[in-house]
């Protein structure tokens, strides 16, 4: 098969010159292809959506829009702008020149985090694949295919790292992120999260809240890495990024506003009545916060990781916004840990500040979390109500870490196992809650027009009004 | 070793292998008809490094770099000799074995060096033997202790002086806490074949045992009174010259030292070049095959002499592997490549393997054998890349199969110009290892199959998908990955952990069937490299340290 490079796949990456990397994506690119036929968004291939695309890294070409109909959209290869006489910023080796190749003594380690993260972004196309057929609006169904465009492009991008860089190897390994499949028993997504489908829009809010925020945060790890070509990559991967969670936080704060709308018309806080009215009740809202946050602080992996210390050591991933630090070498430090201590409480330990550089990409990643919790308590505070939304405490619930299967209560204390089943419906997304859930997700078309339980955005998207058709169905 | 280097080109810093006969400073070799005598006369203030001296007849690296230039004087210089006698040019006393205040003062790094040299050159005393036919006597005219009794078990025959005092031993156990780790071990039940009783109270009775005893246990041939003893030397030096196989010669040839460049780039021969990359710790081991077909007849080969393309290509090599193994520690990667038309090549195997019973050609051959055998038992990563321009054929596939991982280029759109990987005849039993296997045998861990397959394609240019498929090469990487593919997996290896490698690969090289040699190098050496670093031998207080001091040496008793 022969493809104008140019033309079909928008890129920086003078492709047209690069006959290795053309005849990698001869055989890739046909596979992809069929991939987002089978796996990628339901029953949509032959309507138009309106979507950007980016055809450059500039202010000018990273969102370009139009109608396009999906299997024809322009997957591109872009590299973040160079950064002259860029050094080493971390480890080791700080202040040595970046590598414009991969050096063969972390070969491996390298392609074990780009694989890691390419399977992240087919996985969750797959998971959101059903989600179109109940979408509670145009818009947001536009929002959605963004979503999934984008994150094939991602994939594009690991893919190109892997074809560019890897050799043999590497192609193979671009083959296997096709082959895996997110929830398929035989051959799953490697991170056990997106082997989950997302099945309503409440917890496609959450996952581009929270689970893309930690993409994000894996990323800008990965934008610091010594290997500027992956650097590079994921810099510009973090522009589109942040419409992911722009669809998490608008979306979220949309139900927030239609739920304090239903309060006010039925002058009451009753779940039960807002469930009637067709609204999400705020606790209900809270369990699945609960839920996602949890599972996302997972993703960060085990708070004393002796991968991190050395991935960190080798200049082979820094934290998020390394340059905010003042330390880079990290040799003699040392960070406080909260962990479990033998007599059912809190105790804490003190470990090399290398090995915990999990716990700090996940610090931020809290913090990160919770501005948008503020944002939505205002709303609410505003509205004239005490209720506060929260993030639970980053012991709670979680399976990977120290405090993995550690049974606590929301603000983290201990808990005996029993008291703990018996609370978590209280908790975490009960059966009763996911099925009201379900009940809600009817398919919304006529364009300008919102499911019930969601308020309408302040705006359209690039200055079109919110009753654009933005899918046409 | 520092890299400053001399504005001529030549490296002041290198230690070389060169000697000559003329200027040897430790022994003396007489040449009478048949027998060479080789009588070591240890000049005590001339050891290689300051700080010892080399007392009682014992040797350092530079006495045993004159013995392995006689012995390859004897081999091509003195064709008609048929015997070799190894002997002492000193009053009773033999030779005490490798000094101890040199290995004492030595760094972990030279000792294992020095043994890898002084083992190989005496498995090449047997292999001139057992191939070549040229006998070895060791007459043993005085005490004879340690790496002395090693060297006199290198020889066919040990005949041994009684005069009621001297002995043969093995002390190092007893008095230096190490272990006669030149084949002593090895050889005195493997080759002698002494009860392992006897040797185990041998091995640790450092005043070692007189002539009847020696005799008795099995650990020396003869012995024979003073008075008799020139008389016993002629009858079994005539025995062993009757024993002899060695092919008929008139004329020896002239090894002239070689034409050598050694600069900061590397070593540079007339058809071998290393280049170095000391950052990368890397050499690239070019050999480049002859531009032109070289003398087809015995009479052409002998006039070429020492010019002789596969004989000066053997010598050059062999020289490259000894001094990047003493110079360059730190070059762990070596990288073979070749050059050159295959088909000269192959011409040149015919050659050498049709006039094999012309004694130039055969010594040839064995120093072609020798040289091969001491890249497989070097501790350095070997990989070959059979690339565009390459000449893996024949005598120089052996090279392809010697590396522990070869990559072999691909161009789907010129596979007129891809370089190809020949098997011949020389690849079947010319070269055999030190396992006494073929590389191929060996690399298909004694299955005959894949010897068969490869049997088969004899003399046929094979591409990469053939030697591939047939097992030959370990990948095989288009033009588009070559660069990268090729790159990643040099730095790659040269980024682990050089003792574990050392390791590794000498696992892996030598699977199925042993020899004595691979249990000298397998074994013993890896037993007695482990000793010289524990502090029980190396220590302050540890024997090899407190030698001669009067202490005792301090041990830790726990047995590990």
């Amino acid at each position: 098969m022969s493809i104008n490079y140019s033309e079909r796949i928008p890129n920086n990456v003078n492709l047209a010159g690069d006959r290795t990397l053309q005849r990698a994506l001869e055989h890739w690119q046909p596979r992809f292809l069929d991939w987002w036929q089978e796996m990628g968004p339901s029953d949509f291939a032959g309507h138009d959506v309106y979507l950007r695309t980016a055809v450059g890294v500039d202010v000018e070409g990273w969102a370009s829009y139009g109608a396009v109909k999906m299997p024809d959209y322009r997957w591109g290869i872009f590299l973040a702008d160079a950064i002259p006489d860029r050094r080493i910023g971390f480890g080791d080796m700080m202040g040595e020149p970046v590598w414009q190749q991969v050096p063969g003594e972390f070969r491996s380690q390298f392609r074990r985090l780009i694989v890691t993260q390419g399977d992240t972004e087919p996985a969750s196309v797959e998971q959101q694949r059903l989600l179109g057929l109940t979408c509670p609006s145009l818009y947001d169904l536009r929002n959605l295919f963004q979503v999934n465009v984008e994150e094939g492009r991602h994939l594009w991008a690991m893919v190109y790292l892997l074809h560019a860089y890897f050799g043999r190897d590497g192609r193979e390994e671009a083959e296997e992120l096709l082959a895996r499949h997110s929830g398929d028993e035989d051959k799953p997504r490697i991170l056990g999260t997106f082997n989950e489908p997302i099945e309503d829009w409440l917890s496609f809010f959450c996952f581009t809240y929270f689970t893309d925020r930690d993409g994000k945060y894996q990323l800008k790890s990965l934008a610091e890495s010594s290997f500027d070509p992956l650097a590079r990559t994921c810099r510009f991967m973090l522009t589109e990024e942040a419409h992911h969670m722009f669809v998490g936080e608008t979306g979220l704060s949309r139900v927030v506003r239609r739920t304090l709308e239903l309060m006010k018309e039925l002058g009451t806080d009753d779940p039960a009545a807002i469930r009637r009215a067709g609204g999400i009740d705020f606790p209900l809202l809270q369990r699945y916060l609960n839920f996602w946050f949890t599972s996302s602080l997972d993703l960060f992996g085990s708070e004393v990781s002796s991968n991190a210390a050395t991935t960190f050591a080798n200049g082979i991933k820094g934290r998020p916004d390394e340059a905010l630090y003042e330390d880079h070498l990290c040799t003699e430090s040392t960070l406080e840990l909260a962990v479990p201590d033998d007599k059912g409480g809190v105790g804490t330990e003190t470990v090399p500040m290398r090995n915990a550089m999990n716990e700090v990409a996940r610090e931020s990643y809290v913090k990160d979390c919770e501005m948008g919790l503020k944002r939505w308590n205002m709303i609410i505070k505003r509205a004239g109500h005490d209720l506060q939304l929260s993030l639970p405490s980053t012991r709670f619930g979680r399976n990977i870490g120290t405090w993995a299967g550690i049974p606590t209560d929301l603000q983290g204390n201990r808990m005996s196992a029993e008291d703990h089943a018996h609370k978590r419906p209280q908790w975490l997304p009960n059966e009763e809650d996911r099925a009201f859930v379900k009940s809600l997700m009817v398919r919304v078309t006529e364009p300008g027009k919102m499911a019930g339980w969601l308020a309408p955005p302040d705006r359209g998207i690039n200055n079109m009004p919110v009753s654009y058709e933005y899918v046409r169905v | 070793m520092s890299a400053v280097r001399d504005t001529a080109g030549q490296s002041p810093n290198y230690l070389t292998y060169d000697r000559h006969p003329d200027s040897y400073v430790h022994w003396h070799m007489t040449i009478e008809g048949e027998v060479a005598t080789l009588s070591l006369d240890v000049n005590e203030d001339k050891g290689m490094k300051p700080g010892y001296k080399l007392k009682l007849n014992s040797y350092d690296l530079g006495v045993d770099m004159e013995l392995h230039d006689a012995l390859q004087r004897v081999r091509f210089e003195h064709p008609q000799v048929k015997v070799v006698v190894l002997t002492s040019g000193k009053e009773r006393m033999f030779c005490s074995g490798a000094n101890i205040y040199m290995l004492g003062q030595s760094s972990h790094a030279w000792k294992v060096n020095f043994c890898k040299f002084t083992n190989e050159t005496r498995n090449g005393i047997e292999d001139s033997s057992r191939h070549e036919g040229l006998r070895f006597l060791a007459a043993v005219n005085g005490a004879c202790a340690g790496g002395g009794y090693e060297m006199a078990l290198a020889c066919d025959k040990i005949l041994m002086v009684d005069d009621r005092s001297s002995t043969v031993s093995l002390p190092e156990v007893p008095l230096l806490g190490v272990l006669p780790g030149t084949g002593g071990l090895t050889r005195i039940i493997d080759k002698r074949r002494v009860r392992r009783d006897l040797a185990d109270f041998f091995c640790t009775t450092s005043e070692g045992v007189r002539g009847d005893r020696a005799r008795q246990w099995g650990l020396v041939d003869h012995t024979a009174r003073p008075q008799q003893f020139s008389e016993a030397l002629a009858s079994h030096v005539a025995r062993l010259r009757d024993s002899s196989t060695r092919r008929p010669a008139n004329a020896g040839i002239t090894l002239a030292p070689l034409a050598r460049v050694i600069d900061d780039t590397g070593i540079h021969y007339r058809h071998v070049d290393v280049a170095i990359d000391r950052k990368a710790r890397t050499a690239i081991i070019t050999v480049s095959a002859p531009t032109a077909a070289g003398p087809t007849d015995r009479a052409g080969i002998h006039a070429a002499g020492a010019d002789w393309w596969p004989l000066a290509m053997a010598r050059e090599l062999d020289d490259a592997i000894l001094l990047l193994r003493l110079n360059e520690l730190e070059v762990g990667t070596w990288i073979l490549k070749t050059r050159g038309n295959p088909a000269l090549l192959q011409a040149i195997d015919d050659t050498l393997l049709a006039l094999k019973e012309d004694w130039l050609v055969a010594e040839t051959l064995g120093l072609l054998r020798r040289t091969l055998a001491r890249l497989d038992v070097s501790s350095r990563s070997l990989y070959a890349l059979i690339d565009e321009g390459s000449c893996f054929a024949g005598t120089l596939a052996e090279l392809a199969l010697c590396a522990d991982r070869s990559y072999m280029l691909q161009l789907p759109d010129t596979p007129d110009q891809a370089p190809t990987l020949m098997l011949g005849e020389v690849n079947f039993g010319t070269y055999p290892m030190v396992n006494h296997q073929t590389r191929l045998a060996t690399r298909f861990c004694g299955r005959p199959e894949p010897v068969t397959a490869a049997q088969a394609v004899k003399g046929q240019a094979l591409a990469a998908e053939q030697a591939m498929e047939l097992g030959l090469v370990t990948f095989a990487p288009d033009d588009l990955d070559w660069a990268d593919e090729v790159r990643l997996a040099i730095e790659e290896r040269a980024s682990l952990s050089p003792d574990a490698l050392t390791g590794m690969e000498a696992s892996l090289r030598f699977g199925g069937q042993e020899s004595m040699e691979t249990r000298i190098f397998g074994r013993l050496s890896a037993w007695q490299n482990w000793i010289f670093i524990r502090p029980n031998a190396v220590g302050e207080q540890g024997a090899l340290k407190v030698f001669g001091t009067g202490s005792k040496a301090q041990f830790n008793w726990e047995r590990v």
